[in-house]
């Protein structure tokens, strides 16, 4: 389970949570998101900016 | 004055005062604006004071824009998570909240309860309508906030211009299409706003309600359930808005129409001004560049950004859209309006004149420089403007 974030505003999609607001259920992946995923906060950035594991990189 | 300070390693100590923060306190009194009028009625016993919201807003706006002028102040970018936890600065978007319900109640109850010539009540009435627009404004910096007391107070605010699905569709659908021909809140080149506004309404109206029927299906949950976003503010409105016409009859209705129509126009109105022409460029993979600060146009007008949370600055806006509004910055070198939005509106309302003044500016940015390819443009009008401009 990794976590990724939006380079923009900082949103982390978490998978082990998932996010139950926006319908996606704990453990989904973030390669199951649909394809035309938007930054749920910001909708700027697109699926593919989003960068893995951030808080591992820093 | 309260003052922000960090040292840093690189600038050695970095302060920033906000020269606007005490003149913020005037985004308080822009929702009050149509009990002028009521007051002046009541103290005078004189019904043209009924005319006067409306003159103070559309001519005072320009005028103290032009006033006071331009404000370039911007706060140094270390100095900004400081700034953001300031908690003076949301407090004031909080009791925007309630002002507008005040307002809208209590002109409701002067109109169903005197009896105003029918252009006193007209009048009267559209102040309220603008007044509320600005509601969709207070509605627009809550709303993309992360907590969940603003966005509660986003979908509450939205409730009094009839506008409840403005979040979801700001948000979701205009931010994602912004600067491109799919997005209905963003102006064509050569588009009137008068065309624009019957592409836009009901554009953003189908596009609220597609997105949150996806996000709900995701769920599992009910369109017609308390889930749903969109009809928790529309509740609201239905009990405002009923409760009205059972309490003062049917005096009320042509006030309420009026009143949503002319809220829902202030923001048709910012929409138009706000991306005109504008076009992202669409890449190899076939999705659009993602939005730049020059996919926006911009006010740096002092009076006019106190009454709206710093909207004009729009560029920073859209790159930023969870930024606070006391943080948002000015840019050089970016698609500038020559006036505050209240000037501009009285200018989209006057076609030729828009055509005139925005379409050389357009076709003047630098990223631009003439191509009328990198315009976003209203393809009814696209072969006039060719011949015109090509």
């Amino acid at each position: 389970m990794a976590e990724y974030q939006c380079p923009g505003c900082g949103y982390i999609y978490d998978e082990t949570l998932g996010d139950d607001h926006e319908g996606y259920p704990p453990g989904m992946e973030f390669d199951e998101l649909p394809d035309d995923f938007v930054c749920p906060d910001c909708a700027v950035r697109y699926k593919e900016d989003f960068l893995k594991n951030p808080k591992q990189s820093d | 004055m309260r003052s922000y300070a960090i040292d840093t390693q690189d600038d050695g100590l970095v302060t920033y005062t906000d020269n606007k923060r005490w003149l913020w306190l005037l985004s308080l009194v822009n929702p009050l604006i149509p009990f002028v009028g009521i007051a002046g009625q009541v103290i005078t016993g004189n019904e043209l004071w009924l005319l006067v919201p409306l003159i103070l807003m559309f001519g005072m706006g320009p005028l103290l824009d032009w006033t006071f002028g331009e404000d370039e102040n911007n706060p140094p970018e270390v100095l900004v998570p400081q700034l953001e936890q300031d908690r003076y600065y949301r407090i004031l978007t909080y009791l925007t909240v309630p002002l507008h319900f005040i307002m809208f109640f209590g002109c409701a109850i002067w109109v169903g309860t005197q009896s105003l010539p029918w252009w006193g009540f007209l009048a009267l009435t559209i102040a309220v309508g603008f007044s509320d627009g600005f509601a969709i404004n207070t509605g627009h910096e809550l709303g993309h906030k992360r907590t969940r007391l603003e966005t509660t107070l986003a979908k509450i605010v939205l409730a009094v211009p009839a506008y409840g699905h403005f979040w979801i569709e700001h948000n979701r659908g205009h931010h994602r299409d912004v600067a491109t021909p799919e997005d209905p809140a963003s102006a064509r080149m050569g588009e009137s706003i008068y065309k624009f506004a019957r592409r836009e309404i009901p554009g953003a109206f189908h596009r609220a309600w597609k997105i949150e029927y996806e996000r709900l299906g995701r769920k599992g949950a009910s369109v017609w359930g308390p889930q749903n976003e969109i009809l928790q503010s529309y509740v609201i409105t239905l009990v405002m808005q009923l409760g009205l016409i059972v309490a003062f009859g049917w005096i009320m209705l042509p006030f309420l129409v009026i009143h949503n129509f002319f809220s829902w126009w202030v923001l048709t109105s910012a929409n138009y001004i706000e991306h005109y022409g504008l076009l992202r460029a669409k890449q190899a993979d076939g999705k659009y560049e993602r939005c730049q600060p020059h996919h926006s146009w911009n006010a740096n007008h002092k009076y006019s950004n106190l009454l709206l949370f710093h909207l004009q600055r729009h560029s920073d806006h859209h790159a930023n859209p969870t930024r606070r509004y006391q943080s948002l910055r000015h840019f050089e070198d970016l698609p500038q309006l020559p006036v505050g939005y209240y000037g501009m509106y009285v200018v989209a309302y006057i076609p030729w004149l828009w055509f005139k003044i925005l379409d050389a500016r357009l076709l003047a940015l630098p990223h631009i420089n003439g191509d009328l390819n990198k315009i976003n443009m209203d393809p009814a009008h696209r072969e006039k403007l060719i011949q015109k401009y090509g």
